[in-house]
């Protein structure tokens, strides 16, 4: 028993000891972001890269923008990548970032069954479409956790005069992912970035498509941004400048323009295009 | 239904093709949560043993506050500990948040409650005639105190390894306290979470199965241990 017990105690020790050590802060970059960018494989395809030039592990967060701005508010993280530009400048003008950004844009798109019984297919002024759903009562699933998609969709529910409630309303709390699976399922209307619903429709995942796009007010450009050193003296930011200058260095756009899924370009990069000016 | 063997199909595919993502994701499990259980034990045995065997004051509210415990929800134990471990909270200076014994901090706090309240029921359940004949033996009272240990092992193993289980299989302190960083912080539970979001329900259930066999294998060394 105490052979044994010595046994068990030695194995745990050479497990655990490792642990610590490895937690010893190399050279790691946290990145706080959005959902999308993570999961569409667009860091996996541009972070190799950048790690490799700057001998940096990039340490990944995805959660929604509302947090992701909370988490480098906090000094949780090193820099961010986000798609809200009011709630990004109020960011930077508060002083918790600096540097702010343009990186890409695509545009936001309103998905919804593939029956389209609300009848909003065809209608490119989002309010328009919006004040059908909620006549007709047909389900709407939103993210509902205050990520830079439900910021756009509820400021566009106050373009359309309208404070979305109700059974048909489906505040979903759930990242982009997981709400257009959830809108699928049931059948729902969504607002979301078309890149993401391309992720999901050209690997044949879901079966909604697009009822309404081309608003002017759908732009949808992702900024980066460093965490305010002043105010956070341990952030990283030298290697925080070193990811925002190699965003926007004409390889990083290169890399971001060429990012495809099946075939599918998802983003488009800022440099050499008006739409990506805000 | 299709589309869920399906699912399996690739699942044990992926498994046992060892891919990269499968096995770091894997290997971090199984490192947190010997980590947590390991540190687990050593606050927990003993509590569970001294709660068994002593009497004093304030042990029934120490009992009843323990057993509550067992009930918290794992969101509430990662939030708990990540305000602690934020760059705001008072450990921020650390460094600790989103690694991996930012996460094995949190599954402590989850396994101790476990294992104190587990062994002290194997303890308490040791007849206590084993002590009695033991001390008229002769034997010291720490000797007395190890008799009734050996008695109990089979009791204080299943307290370990059922913690064991719980950490490995656990998903809200995992993804708040590690942050899902792929390669480093990304365990079996958070990566089903992050590929069931993306659609991607085939490598989803490969980590699912991964994990299972890591809890079947855990029982198997339980039920030799306690053969020997």
């Amino acid at each position: 028993m105490v052979r044994l017990t010595g046994a068990i105690l030695f194995f745990f020790a050479s497990v655990v000891l490792p642990l610590s050590a490895e937690s010893a802060p190399e050279r790691k970059l946290t990145l706080a972001t959005t959902t999308s960018t993570q999961f569409t494989g667009l860091l996996d395809w541009l972070h190799p890269h950048f790690e490799k030039r700057y001998g940096v592990r990039v340490h990944t967060i995805a959660v929604g923008t509302g947090k992701a701005l909370r988490l480098g508010r906090d000094g949780d993280a090193d820099v961010l990548l986000v798609h809200a530009p009011k709630a990004e400048k109020r960011f930077v003008s508060r002083g918790y970032g600096v540097n702010r950004r343009n990186v890409m844009f695509n545009d936001f798109i309103i998905v919804g069954p593939l029956a389209d019984p609300a009848g909003v297919a065809g209608l490119a002024d989002a309010p328009t479409a919006l004040r059908r759903v909620s006549a007709r009562k047909a389900l709407w699933a939103s993210r509902g956790d205050d990520s830079g998609t439900h910021k756009k969709e509820m400021s566009l529910w106050q373009a359309a005069g309208i404070s979305p409630e109700g059974g048909w309303y489906l505040s979903l709390g759930q990242g982009m992912g997981d709400t257009l699976r959830i809108a699928d399922e049931k059948g729902a209307y969504a607002l979301t970035d078309r890149g993401s619903y391309l992720f999901f429709a050209a690997r044949g995942k879901v079966d909604l498509r697009i009822v309404s796009e081309g608003d002017k007010r759908l732009l949808n450009p992702y900024g980066v941004i460093a965490v305010n050193p002043k105010r956070h003296p341990h952030v990283r930011y030298d290697l925080a400048m070193k990811y925002v200058t190699f965003l926007t260095s004409p390889e990083g756009q290169k890399l971001i323009g060429s990012f495809r899924v099946k075939g599918k370009k998802l983003f488009h990069p800022s440099t050499g295009s008006k739409a990506g000016k805000n | 239904m299709n589309f869920l063997l399906e699912g399996f199909r690739e699942g044990f595919l992926l498994a046992l093709r060892g891919d990269p993502e499968v096995l770091s994701a894997s290997w971090v499990t199984i490192k947190v949560a010997l980590g947590a259980t390991f540190f687990g034990g050593l606050f927990g045995l003993p509590v569970g043993w001294f709660l068994a065997s002593k009497k004093f004051r304030g042990r029934g509210a120490a009992i009843a506050i323990l057993q509550s415990l067992l009930g918290v929800p794992t969101v509430v134990i990662g939030l708990v500990v990540y305000g602690m471990l934020s760059r705001r909270g008072p450990l921020g200076f650390a460094d600790l948040l989103f690694t991996p014994s930012a996460m094995a901090i949190g599954l402590v706090v989850l396994a101790v409650p476990i294992i104190s309240v587990f062994s002290m029921t194997a303890v308490a359940s040791v007849d206590e005639r084993a002590r009695e004949t033991a001390m008229t033996l002769g034997a010291s009272s720490r000797r007395a105190a190890w008799t009734v240990l050996r008695e109990a092992r089979f009791g204080l193993v299943a307290a370990v390894l059922g913690a064991f289980g719980r950490v490995s299989s656990e998903v809200g302190i995992a993804m708040m306290l590690g942050g899902n960083i792929k390669g480093f912080t990304r365990t079996l539970t958070t990566g089903i979470a992050l590929e069931s979001s993306k659609g991607e329900f085939g490598f989803g259930i490969a980590l699912g199965v991964v994990l299972m066999i890591i809890i079947l294998f855990t029982n198997i060394v339980s039920r030799l241990l306690q053969r020997s």
